[in-house]
């Protein structure tokens, strides 16, 4: 059984890594659709593999967050990522799977998943 | 909403939105009664009584992006599907309190789902709102409150991934101990 005094081990491992972390500017956004539309179609699980992957990887400069509704229901779940200096991409239909491939091949690597992005979705 | 913990993760949502900053969640599985009770207890603003009277209405809602909101709705038809119901008492100023009783053994009654993702995800997006979380299963008990977790960790964020994780895996074990404990 985990207790919480456990989590003093995790409070010093973070805290030395608060140091290495750079401005809100420079960092990328990954902002995930939370409203009753996008629970609903799973973006529950989306957001929590992005969550896993940027903590497993230790991505800095990666900030994952939640908004409401985007408006467009009918493609939940949708994740928006904002690399500095780049144009936003949005994606769509997303699922754990596509999120960790998301974060592999655009986060890490800078390309972006053409094959998910809303421009796709639409042809 | 396939599981129930997405529903509970949609209504803390509108506790978010009514800028609570301590949401109580209790899930009370009283098998003996044959009953499922959810409640989710906030400080926000809270909504007069007129609103009250129509939130369950899908076309009720505070959005601005449309005119429909299905959150309180989808959980209500998920706790009559099942011969059970939802209650809403509220005041302006103090708060909310969304009450969902299920009849346990039902066939159309969700199954409550990850508890744990859902409790980390209101966390993960608000990391200045404190969460109670109390599990009962018959006499048995866990809880987990967010501000003993802050008094531990300090001025370290609870938000970030490490902290999250180790939550999730904190509650999934505690959920898993009581029961068979």
């Amino acid at each position: 059984m985990k207790s919480l005094a456990e989590l003093e081990a995790i409070k010093n491992k973070v805290k030395n890594q608060i140091n290495m972390r750079k401005d809100e500017e420079d960092s990328t956004r990954i902002v995930v659709g939370m409203a009753t539309c996008g629970i609903a179609a799973g973006a529950r699980p989306v957001l929590n593999a992005m969550v896993e992957e940027v903590s497993k990887r230790a991505l800095e400069n990666v900030i994952v967050t939640q908004t409401g509704c985007i408006g467009m229901c009918r493609l939940e779940p949708i994740v928006e990522v904002t690399v500095p200096g780049q144009e936003k991409v949005t994606y769509v239909k997303m699922t754990a799977e596509k999120a960790a491939k998301v974060i592999n091949d655009h986060i890490v690597n800078g390309r972006v998943c053409k094959e998910f992005t809303i421009g796709a979705a639409q042809e | 909403m396939l599981e129930l913990s997405l529903h509970i993760l949609d209504i803390m949502n509108n506790s978010v939105k009514a800028k609570a900053d301590l949401i109580t969640v209790t899930v009370d599985e009283n098998l003996a009664a044959n009953r499922l009770t959810v409640t989710i207890e906030d400080n926000g603003s809270g909504m007069d009584e007129d609103f009250v009277k129509s939130v369950t209405d899908p076309f009720r809602t505070t959005r601005t992006t449309r005119k429909v909101g299905m959150g309180l709705s989808l959980f209500k038809a998920a706790a009559e599907a099942t011969g059970g119901s939802l209650t809403i008492s509220s005041c302006v100023g103090k708060g909310t309190v969304v009450t969902t009783v299920f009849t346990h053994d039902h066939i159309d009654r969700q199954p409550l789902g990850d508890m744990a993702e859902t409790i980390t995800t209101v966390l993960s997006g608000n990391p200045s709102i404190d969460v109670r979380y109390r599990h009962l299963v018959n006499d048995k008990e866990f809880l987990l409150d967010t501000r003993e977790v802050r008094q531990i960790l300090g001025d370290v964020d609870i938000s970030s991934p490490e902290v999250m994780m180790w939550l999730t895996d904190y509650i999934k074990e505690g959920l898993t101990d009581m029961v068979s404990a």
